[in-house]
């Protein structure tokens, strides 16, 4: 069974159709790129994947679970919204750090919130903290950023925070971890060190979806590859596939264009 | 010379008294202004467009108007129009009046720079804290809030500032603050009268005041210096 259904997704902003009839599924382990212009809806999808955004048509299963289907409504409760959530992790292009925080403090915040939730908590707040602090400890060690743990973000290079980030969104241990054009933001020396992260996640078969514009990186750690174009999917398949060979015209025009650059 | 050295310690204790109502109602208007003006912003901000447009009206009405006319309006309506003149004459029931009409301006002030704030973290803030299983509540009072607050310091020093000095409109409805304190004596008190020099020495305490609050409010927003 997919880690991940997704089926007929559709979502227009005041009636412009930005994604039209998205069908994809993704197994456990695997790592899936989103390629395609600007605009093409990428983005989009991810943000309906992680409930940022209310698709007008269309299923969303994780685990065979259905987290959301737009003709229910019992599937879009607020409350277990949040939950579903965590399902999903999102990592985004500008980062998004919280300034006030450390590097530490971004990974734990919300973990020891949602611990604070637990009914035995009080009684093992040390411990629970404890445990916390050494996860994150331990994540951003696995980022490379040991001796970064008690900086502010406005004191680390875009890069950094950009692991720190990848460091934030795992500690909830998500099923499907998402990244929005991670290094967009990026000159190509920081890009270099965060797909190095990110690569190192795939080896580890942690279940990614990757909108990106960097092709080699698409095609070298991507088991599955999908092309959209205008919101809809226009060619999906293995890396050799879509890059070697692909079918539509659209998509080696596409491709050319970077290969090309 | 000699006169002015008798008079000084008559002044002084004038004022200071004077002065202790000022500072009353400086800081009950604080206590009273900077959690109102959160609930009004949030009021401001709704999205359920009744109160949000019942919200924004009263706003405008109060900063549309003159803090003086609100404190003669809130004074004197209740006993005047309604007859029922609810303050009474007493000096503690023209505080509580004017205490009434500071804290209202001031509420109506403070919730505009609030929205401000607010507004200026950026939206992705809200996302990841969304993305991270967050509630709203969690991501106002753990991710927003102190970086409002680190944006909204300065306008609201000015505020402040303002308020110190604006706590002298309360002498329209004779509340005995410093001013009244001061310009008792050009009437005539306590053995002094023709004397304006009193009331020049009232500025000096303002200007004290200020003074401390500006260092203060400076420390402030260095302590916040240690995020961007």
């Amino acid at each position: 069974m997919p880690i991940l259904e997704v089926t007929g997704i559709q979502k227009s902003f005041e009636g412009t159709q930005v994604l039209t009839d998205i069908h994809f599924s993704l197994e456990k382990g695997q790592v899936l790129s989103l390629i395609g212009s600007s605009g093409s809806g990428k983005t989009t999808l991810l943000r309906c994947l992680n409930f940022l955004e209310q698709p007008d048509n269309g299923i969303i299963r994780v685990n065979g679970e259905t987290l959301f289907d737009a003709k229910d409504p019992s599937t879009q409760k607020a409350e277990e919204i949040r939950r579903k959530r965590l399902h999903f992790g999102l990592v985004f292009q500008s980062f998004n750090l919280f300034p006030q925080y450390t590097a530490k403090e971004n990974v734990m915040l919300a973990k020891k919130l949602l611990m604070q939730e637990q009914p035995n908590f009080k009684a093992r707040k040390k411990e629970i903290f404890k445990e916390i602090e050494a996860e994150a400890v331990s994540l951003l060690t696995q980022m490379g950023l040991k001796d970064r743990m008690d900086n502010y973000p406005h004191q680390l290079s875009g890069g950094q925070c950009q692991r720190v980030a990848i460091a934030r969104a795992l500690a909830l241990k998500p099923d499907i971890l998402c990244f929005d054009e991670p290094t967009s933001a990026l000159d190509p020396e920081l890009t270099g060190e965060v797909l190095k992260v990110i690569k190192r996640l795939a080896e580890q078969n942690t279940t990614m979806i990757i909108v990106t514009h960097e092709m080699a990186f698409a095609r070298d750690v991507s088991d599955q590859v999908i092309f959209m174009d205008e919101g809809r999917i226009l060619e999906q398949g293995t890396p050799k596939q879509v890059f070697g060979n692909p079918k539509e015209e659209r998509t080696r025009q596409f491709l050319n264009r970077f290969t090309e650059g | 010379m000699e006169l002015f050295l008798e008079q000084l310690p008559i002044v002084l204790k004038a004022l200071n008294v004077g002065f202790i109502q000022t500072l009353k109602l400086f800081f009950i208007t604080l206590i009273g202004a900077i959690p109102l003006g959160l609930v009004i912003s949030f009021g401001s901000m709704s999205k359920f467009k009744p109160l949000n447009w019942l919200v924004k009206m009263f706003v405008a009405v109060i900063r549309g108007t003159p803090l003086m006319i609100q404190l003669l309006i809130v004074y004197f309506f209740p006993g005047l129009v309604l007859g029922n003149p609810i303050w009474g004459s007493s000096e503690s029931g023209r505080f509580l009046a004017a205490s009434t009409a500071f804290i209202l301006n001031y509420t109506c002030y403070f919730s505009e720079i609030y929205r401000g704030g607010i507004q200026s973290v950026p939206l992705g803030q809200q996302e990841a804290g969304l993305v991270l299983g967050m509630t709203k509540r969690q991501i106002f009072f753990k991710v927003t809030l102190l970086q409002m607050i680190k944006r909204i310091i300065p306008p609201m020093s000015n505020e402040v500032i303002t308020l110190v000095k604006d706590t002298s409109l309360s002498r329209i409805i004779a509340l005995q603050e410093i001013i009244w304190a001061g310009q008792s004596f050009m009437k005539g008190s306590q053995g002094i009268s023709g004397a304006i020099w009193p009331l020049f020495f009232t500025a000096i305490y303002y200007l004290i005041f200020n003074g401390i609050l500006t260092i203060l409010l400076a420390q402030l927003e260095n302590r916040l210096n240690y995020f961007r």
